[in-house]
């Protein structure tokens, strides 16, 4: 084991981490647990963060990659309107893929100038939700994005 | 995208669980921490059948950081886990029943370490041959003592009939998955009595509790649970999996243990849908008038109950469907093999009954040359008439002409080909489109909810108020279905000017009975609405805080008649239609669901955002089990347990899906309340094999679909 310094939504802290302790382990490990696992094997984007300004899947990356680097979650990330959104839209159940799906978010409406029902649907492809039927989620991003563009949606 | 009309009768609001769950700072059960905790990993058995020879811990002893193996050994002979039939053991005594039973489970101060004790606890198996098919488990020696069936149930009504048109359909389902998406964890911990308190993820704190009682050999006084939050459930966090072994090494070692499952072995640990193989022989008259219904149908149950008793009695009591007919025979049997164990999930049973009834009624119409859903037109229930299965009067419901005019009337769209996503296969399709082809398929679902077949029923609630705030306490599991917005609604409705809180569910709160079979709105919401108006007529001195407690008691229900099976079974029924159109790759035999449209009889909605949030999970859940979920075990050995190799449905294989909701209060409790939880899986999943079936021209004798039931012949 050896220690990982990174900045974690903006604070210095030092993780402990073996060569093959994914980031999302170590992060649980030290009690970060924004970021959730739900297969650990990349398929369902519930522990995805942005590393470097990279949505990336947590239980992917090895922690000891990460040395410098700047990783955020959920915690930086959410902006009050597209929380709103969430919540008016039905976008939340169980929400143990919400934290996933609002990092997946909030880089596609930061990276994309105008999202249509299609490129949300693109964008999001990597993060399963198991309750809600995906459609609150697709709506209440949809909205942010025409609502930061200043249009009405 | 989807539509829904709604009345505004209930106090608004956003659901009080929502807002952490967004920022991230909600805690699952597997967020817990408590200082000195220990953590357990699960040995397994790699066998479907097997009898245990020896298990040798003491390499595993022997690494560091390990502190203790506990085995059968360490369980009083004869204490079995199982809530309805006590017949499972906690871990493996002398035979391994299925892949992936626990045989031992070690203790470590970390949860890597754990694991990697596992690899040294050496076990010795003589490999059995596997009971794997209904055929070999009827045939073959029992695979476990209390013998070769867990429930047969016969169901028989009216008189033989002459038919002037007889379709007969065999019709078999796949092993579906709840994948609820928090994989199984819990922490427990010793507390000063020689008692144990768990904080864990479960679907009823109660039953958990009473089957930890008996395996500890301790009173309920001393085993306390609490819920965390849950991510998920959906039916697979009604069984005991991790609960015993992390009590038990708790009390051994003084200290709090914790374990996390592994989503490969969550897979194998707690039971699924069953797999059912069933034979339909429907009649009817030219005109197309049912008149009889012979049905068998056999559940794939794994080697231990769960609930597979009540999951044969919802699949035979809805093997008709909602139609009438005078004269009905079921024969249904829930039978014990080597495969995964099989018990509740989302539809229990009526899911799979749902297919086999809506395959062989588009069949009828096929050959009568009548209009499929003009058939189920002329054929529902009305008013008064006796229920087809258990004879029970069906009386203020919905009416299901209405309902099915209601779905035929939602817009649909029929084609999609905008994007390469909406293309059968995805952005890997070959096709250029021009072979495409679609068709529309339809499907009826009926299911009761509440628990039916003459078990007592009840919730309780307390309320507590403190000034402006009310305290609710429930023990109802909020697995993330919305129970606590729904009882913070039905509260603040009786009290506008309070804020509303909730006590952390836990055994130290009466019981409320589980969050399944679409009953906590009806039983706990009763109960909240109880407990809400006793409290309205006590005054407070002084501004002291004063409560008040409600038990709500369901309308009874009986069990079938021993010799025929009727009776009156069930408190009430919810009732669904489902229209899908497909998109069909004839020669890959790749499909897209394109779009669904649905009426759902919800009785009357108390948060509409939360009822349309339950339709279109469930049919998200349908979708996947019409095309792809399905736990594939040759052998008894599973194939795909993991999210690369069990795949659900994602964003871009979700249809568009319009909702129409049919509000008719039920008059059996004091809100009009009916279940949404469970129809929305019951008949997706049948309404598209019907779709794919007109579009491919094949049998589709089986759910999920594959390639080669599309692409082959017959």
């Amino acid at each position: 084991m050896s220690a990982i310094r990174l900045t974690l939504d903006g604070k210095p802290v030092e993780l402990e981490a073996s060569p093959n302790t994914s980031l999302l382990r170590a992060m649980r490990d030290a009690g970060h647990t924004r970021a959730q696992g739900a297969c650990e094997q990349g398929e369902c984007g519930s522990c995805m963060v942005m590393v470097d300004g990279v949505p990336q899947n947590s239980c992917l990356v090895p922690a000891a990659i990460c040395a410098n680097a700047s990783v955020v979650t959920v915690a930086t990330l959410l902006q009050p309107d597209l929380a709103d959104a969430f919540a008016r839209h039905g976008a939340v159940q169980c929400g143990f893929c919400t934290p996933g799906f609002v990092v997946a978010a909030e880089a596609a409406l930061a990276d994309e100038g105008h999202l249509t029902y299609d490129t949300v649907r693109e964008r999001l492809a990597g993060n399963i939700c198991r309750c809600t039927g995906y459609h609150g989620i697709i709506e209440a991003v949809l909205e942010v994005s025409q609502r930061r563009r200043g249009t009405s949606p | 995208m989807t539509t829904v009309a709604t009345t505004r009768s209930f106090a608004q609001g956003i659901r009080p669980d929502v807002p952490p769950k967004i920022s991230g700072e909600f805690e699952y059960s597997n967020d817990v921490r408590i200082p000195g905790m220990l953590f357990g990993a699960t040995k397994r058995s790699p066998h479907a059948h097997a009898r245990l020879l020896s298990i040798d811990v003491t390499r595993a002893l022997a690494m560091s950081g390990v502190h203790r193996v506990f085995t059968h050994e360490d369980i009083q002979r004869g204490r079995v886990l199982g809530h309805i039939i006590h017949d499972q053991p906690v871990f493996v005594q002398d035979v391994a029943r299925h892949e992936g039973e626990p045989v031992a489970f070690v203790v470590a101060d970390s949860q890597e370490r754990a694991w990697e004790a596992l690899e040294a606890i050496e076990v010795t198996w003589q490999p059995l041959t596997p009971v794997t098919t209904i055929d070999d488990a009827l045939a073959n020696e029992p695979v476990h003592p209390q013998g070769r069936l867990i429930r047969e149930l016969v169901i028989e009504r009216g008189k033989p009939a002459e038919a002037d048109v007889v379709v007969t359909g065999t019709w078999e389902t796949g092993r579906q998955d709840q994948l609820f998406l928090a994989p199984e964890s819990a922490v427990a911990y010793p507390i000063a009595d020689g008692g144990v308190t768990l904080i864990l993820a479960t679907q009823d704190l109660h039953t958990d509790q009473g089957q930890l009682c008996n395996v500890l050999d301790l009173p309920p006084e001393k085993v306390h649970l609490i819920n965390s939050g849950i991510g998920g459930a959906f039916g697979g966090r009604e069984d005991i999996t991790l609960q015993a072994h992390l009590a038990i090494a708790a009390l051994a070692l003084g200290r709090p243990v914790k374990t996390t499952y592994r989503r490969s072995e969550s897979f194998l640990a707690h039971p699924k849908r069953h797999p059912a193989f069933m034979r339909y022989r429907l009649g009817a008259k030219h005109d197309g008038t049912l008149v009889s219904l012979d049905v068998s149908i056999d559940l794939d149950g794994g080697p231990y109950a769960s609930t597979s008793g009540p999951v044969l009695g919802s699949a035979c009591y809805f093997a008709a469907g909602p139609y009438r007919i005078p004269r009905v025979r079921v024969h249904g049997r829930a039978v014990r093999t080597n495969n995964p164990v099989c018990g509740a999930m989302r539809g229990f049973g009526a899911v799979q009954a749902c297919f086999g009834i809506e395959s062989t009624m588009d069949l009828l119409a096929e050959k009568l040359a009548i209009d499929p859903v003009e058939l189920r037109r002329r054929n529902v229930l009305v008013e008064g008439d006796e229920f087809p299965t258990s004879g029970q009067r069906f009386t203020d419901q919905t009416d299901l002409r209405d309902l099915i005019d209601r779905c035929m009337a939602l817009p649909i769209k029929s084609t999609s080909t905008a994007i390469d996503l909406d293309t059968p296969g995805g952005t890997g399709h070959t096709l250029m489109g021009a072979e495409i082809v679609r068709a529309e398929g339809f499907a009826l679902g009926v299911k009761n909810h509440l628990y039916g077949e003459g078990v007592p029923e009840t919730s309780w609630a307390k309320l507590t108020r403190e000034g402006d705030t009310i305290i609710v306490e429930s023990s109802a599991s909020e697995c993330g279905q919305g129970i606590q917005g729904v009882l913070d609604r039905i509260v603040r409705n009786e009290f506008p000017e309070c804020d509303v809180c909730f006590a952390v569910p836990s055994t130290w709160m009466q019981y409320s009975g589980s969050s399944s079979a679409s009953r906590q709105s009806w039983m706990s919401g009763s109960a909240v609405l109880g407990a809400a108006q006793r409290l309205k007529t006590m005054k407070s001195d002084d501004g002291a805080a004063v409560s008040a407690e409600f038990e709500y008691r369901a309308p009874a229900t009986h069990r079938g008649d021993p010799t025929n099976g009727t009776g009156d079974i069930h408190v009430s029924w919810m009732f669904v239609a489902h229209r899908a159109n497909v998109e069909v790759d004839p020669q890959l035999g790749l499909v897209r669901v394109a779009s669904i449209a649905t009426a759902q009889d919800v009785g009357r909605i108390i948060n509409a955002t939360e009822v349309r949030g339950q339709i279109l999970g469930g049919i998200a859940q349908g979708v996947g089990f019409a095309i792809n979920e399905h736990l594939d075990t040759p052998d008894g050995l599973a194939t795909n347990n993991s999210l690369t190799d069990y795949l659900v449905p994602t964003v871009a294989d979700m249809p568009t899906v319009e909702i129409d909701i049919v509000e008719q209060p039920d008059p059996r409790n004091p809100l009009g309340i009916k279940g949404v939880g469970e129809p929305s899986a019951v008949s997706s999943t049948a309404a598209i094999a019907n779709a794919i079936r007109r579009a491919s021209g094949r049998s589709i004798a089986r759910v999920p679909v594959r390639p080669s039931d599309i692409a082959l012949d017959d």
